[in-house]
């Protein structure tokens, strides 16, 4: 009984941990966008099935049905889903301009040339003493 | 039935996500993705969740697969494998799992009408929405009216992200000297059956976004699902017959007022009830009649919505489609300089700057 009374939020769960997973360990940022993504569908997921009512139908009146699924976690997700593909846009075209900027979308390359940056423009610092000084 | 469709569609989604995890391929990643989206809608639609599930068909299995394809056409279609945090991830993965399912015990049973969640509002909204807004679908009475200041706010969201996009791609759009390039780079597909299935699909596409839109009172609808349908329509159109054909029927400029003139639109509606004298998003002072003011009120809104989610869609898959065009003509002009004369016509396809990408 607790096998199917349950077991969209244990799938739920399992999606949301896939994808949390993703953006951890994943070096590639297209692919940690794309996880991010499925983290954020596994929450409609929850949304839609706490909403959801043995028996109930589609919340639009008609005569003679008393029993419908609660409408108001469907108009969360609706307006979250058309925000959630506009977010994804920025972070898409984020992520095209860090191509572009370091050549490379692997988190491990951008990080490398952040300390060649960082290491360079210390050593410059240290070569000319008249702006440590500053 | 309802339940075996529900596990079913539950499990399919698990292994589609496993299996984007796993693979290395994004162009494959990408392309389940879109899967992902579709099974996705197909499990809302079983919930009864029927706009969200148009929504998501139109997002999920469309715009966002297309965006990511774009994406990996100008940055590179291989992932290298790279496992240096996994078993960290994998501990931590495993240890909030385990904690979210035992905190699950105190969930109330799937499917049950005494839950907490049905108790509250949701009551109100299905007994009292057809004498107080009477309309019949309650998501759209619950989205436009009950929840009219929500709404707006996400349309500001959805119109800022909109600026953020173009504000991070728009300056290379516009370089001089480009333009000399772009009529050397055949832009149009080639592929007749394509071409000729687009045309003969795009009219009943953007027939049916304009029906959603003004029947979402009365069935599944709304500005926001007619949106998303309609800057697919409008997406294809501009992926089979090149940019140019595209923002021939609507300037890029065009698309930048109208996504503004949206979140006006709905922003207006407010004030003017202000205005009357009510408080802010309250239709009713609309006209003498509450009901018929609701009535005005939402078609109005709705349509603002509908506004901006088309236009920011359609010019966000501009960006992204002008960025790939200025990536093929930088190729272009560094090919023309190697072989001077007589360089053969390219295919433009995304599928073939895909593999340039990823060299």
């Amino acid at each position: 009984m607790l096998l199917t009374s349950h077991y969209n939020y244990w799938v739920v769960i399992a999606l949301m941990m896939i994808g949390l997973y993703m953006v951890i360990a994943q070096g590639n940022l297209v692919k940690k966008i794309i996880g991010l993504n499925i983290f954020q569908t596994s929450v409609f997921i929850f949304y839609i099935s706490v909403g959801k009512v043995d028996g109930g139908h589609a919340p639009i009146l008609t005569e003679g049905e008393s029993l419908y699924s609660n409408p108001l976690p469907h108009v969360l997700i609706l307006t979250a889903i058309v925000v959630g593909i506009a977010t994804t846009a920025l972070a898409l075209a984020l992520t095209i301009r860090i191509k572009r900027a370091y050549g490379s979308i692997e988190e491990r390359d951008i990080q490398a040339a952040e300390e060649l940056q960082e290491r360079a423009s210390s050593q410059m610092y240290a070569r000319t003493p008249a702006r440590k000084e500053q | 039935m309802e339940l075996l469709l529900d596990i079913a569609l539950l499990a399919l989604l698990l292994v589609t996500a496993i299996s984007i995890a796993w693979i290395k391929d994004l162009f494959a990643a990408a392309m389940l993705a879109g899967i992902y989206g579709l099974l996705s809608a197909g499990f809302f639609m079983t919930m009864g969740a029927v706009d969200v599930a148009f929504t998501e068909a139109a997002v999920g299995a469309g715009i966002s697969p297309l965006l990511i394809l774009l994406t990996l056409a100008l940055c590179g279609r291989y992932q290298r494998p790279d496992r240096n945090r996994a078993r960290l991830a994998t501990a931590l993965v495993i240890t909030v799992g385990a904690l979210l399912i035992s905190a699950t015990t105190d969930m109330p049973f799937f499917g049950d009408a005494n839950a907490p969640a049905h108790v509250h509002v949701a009551p109100h909204y299905i007994h009292q929405s057809m004498s107080e807004i009477g309309i019949p679908n309650i998501v759209t009475s619950v989205l436009a009216s009950y929840r009219g200041f929500d709404t707006f706010g996400e349309v500001v969201v959805i119109f800022t992200a909109g600026l953020g996009v173009l504000s991070l791609l728009m300056e290379t759009s516009a370089q001089p000297g480009r333009a000399i390039v772009h009529t050397q780079v055949e832009q149009q597909s080639r592929d007749i059956v394509l071409r000729v299935v687009a045309k003969v699909l795009i009219a009943p596409i953007m027939l049916y976004a304009l029906y959603v839109q003004f029947h979402g009172e009365y069935g599944p609808g709304g500005g926001f699902q007619a949106g998303v349908i309609f800057a697919v329509g409008f997406i294809l159109y501009s992926m089979v017959f090149g940019l140019d054909a595209a923002r021939r029927v609507a300037s890029h400029g065009l698309v930048q007022v109208l996504s503004a003139t949206g979140v006006l639109i709905f922003g207006c509606t407010g004030l003017l009830s202000f205005a009357s004298g009510k408080n802010f998003l309250d239709y009713s002072a609309l006209a003498g009649n509450s009901v018929t003011g609701q009535h005005i009120g939402i078609i109005v809104i709705e349509l603002g919505v509908g506004i901006t989610v088309a236009s920011v869609m359609i010019m966000i898959a501009y960006l992204f489609t002008g960025q790939l065009r200025n990536r093929e003509a930088e190729l272009a002009t560094d090919r023309h300089q190697e072989i001077p004369a007589g360089a053969p016509a390219r295919s433009t396809s995304t599928m073939h700057s895909l593999e340039q990408g990823a060299g």
